[in-house]
């Protein structure tokens, strides 16, 4: 799809600059220039659609369909709508007790809690952008499946005492749909798509930019002896890593492709992707209002061990 | 007329507050403006995201920052 533009940039760099293609300069270069053009025009194109999309699916209107479902279909049915609502961190907390007060029971609400933030329009973009749909489809799929196994457990642990604040016990009032013209919703999603782009940008950049330093200075050896091979602790040490890097996904994406391309497994890689979005600190700090820390502990604790057996059973398949 | 901002306390809140009370200036209605961020009352509302805005008792907008210009909109 990017041949036209990989043929200019190589024209330029090797051509027009006389790089030697051979040479760490010329190809980090090369990397660099291409990566970066490809990867903000992916990047605007994706979110703008999927912004577009979600304007249509409001958080309340999921918890009206959610409301008196088989536990089963919740389970599945909160995964999937994690894909296609908007999710802020901020909002973490009424929409939690949002779903309890509609009687959705605890381990659904933790389906949605878990894939929401893990299918976040950016994770998405810079996935599709630098790995294609394949690797996107893998990780939207699985981390559905973690996002329900995780949601089933919990819900069967009965820790409805953990939760510390109790919603209102009137029924949640009916918000009428707020009609709002097709034309204004392009406009606000292309406006959210323009404000997310500044946001991010400096991070994909400098996250470009430190892979294509990769690609082009250090040898592939050093990164399969460190990241890469069949070392056992690779996935859980991906997925401690990961945790703490949840605003930056955009900046981190880039290293793992580069990683990747140099010898780490693709398990190690799709854990340390699931552990930046799903397993997220803020997000931690902003429900422990709410909830106990025993809770946030379990739901961290099997969402985590969830991600390391994708991690181990990709690399094993494939290894 | 009453318009009640429902947050948190998020950033976008606050924000909202701000733009409420300068599309208030601008078109020179008179309204008491409450910020309510006890979560029991907000989840009254049946709003989940927020910043949420309600005007004499009606949510008008969901999670959404309102730009001065479009609040003028909704309360003119």
């Amino acid at each position: 799809m990017f041949e036209w533009w990989h043929n200019i940039v190589s024209h330029f760099v090797f051509d027009i600059l006389k790089l030697n293609p051979n040479s760490a300069l010329g190809s980090a270069l090369d990397f660099f220039l291409f990566d970066t053009v490809k990867i903000i025009l992916l990047l605007t194109v994706i979110i703008f659609i999927i912004t577009f999309i979600r304007s249509y699916f409001p958080t309340e209107k999921v918890r009206d369909y959610l409301e008196g479902k088989h536990p089963l279909v919740g389970h599945i049915a909160a995964a999937v709508f994690g894909i296609i609502t908007p999710f802020c961190s901020c909002s973490a907390i009424p929409l939690f007790l949002g779903f309890i007060q509609a009687r959705i029971p605890l381990g659904v609400t933790f389906s949605y809690l878990i894939s929401a933030p893990m299918n976040n329009e950016i994770a998405i973009a810079m996935l599709f952008s630098l790995f294609g749909w394949k690797v996107t489809t893998l990780y939207i799929g699985f981390g559905l499946l973690v996002a329900i196994v995780a949601g089933i457990v919990i819900g069967k642990l009965n820790l409805e005492d953990e939760i510390l604040i109790k919603p209102p016990a009137v029924k949640p009032a009916h918000i009428d749909e707020i009609k709002i013209p097709v034309k204004e919703r392009l406009k606000e999603a292309w406006d959210y798509t323009i404000d997310l782009l500044k946001k991010v940008g400096v991070y994909v950049l400098a996250g470009v930019g430190v892979g294509a330093f990769i690609h082009g200075y250090v040898p592939s050896d050093l990164i399969v002896k460190y990241a890469g091979g069949n070392a056992w602790y690779a996935v859980p040490l991906a997925t401690i890593l990961g945790v703490p890097m949840y605003s930056n996904a955009a900046g981190v994406m880039p290293l793992i492709e580069v990683l990747t391309q140099k010898g780490m497994m693709l398990g190690t890689a799709l854990s340390f992707m699931m552990a930046i979005t799903a397993l997220s600190l803020p997000e931690a700090m902003i429900l422990k209002k709410i909830l106990s820390t025993k809770l946030i502990a379990i739901f961290f604790g099997i969402v985590a061990v969830g991600i390391m057996c994708i991690g181990f059973i990709f690399n094993w398949v494939l290894g | 007329m009453k318009i009640e901002i429902l947050g948190t306390g998020c950033a976008k809140c606050k924000q909202l507050e701000k733009n409420v009370l300068s599309a208030i200036a601008k078109t020179g209605k008179f309204a008491e403006v409450e910020k309510v961020e006890d979560i029991q009352k907000i989840m009254e509302y049946g709003v989940m995201s927020t910043p949420a805005l309600v005007i004499d008792g009606k949510v008008v907008s969901v999670g959404k920052l309102l730009t001065p210009d479009e609040i003028a909109q909704l309360i003119s």
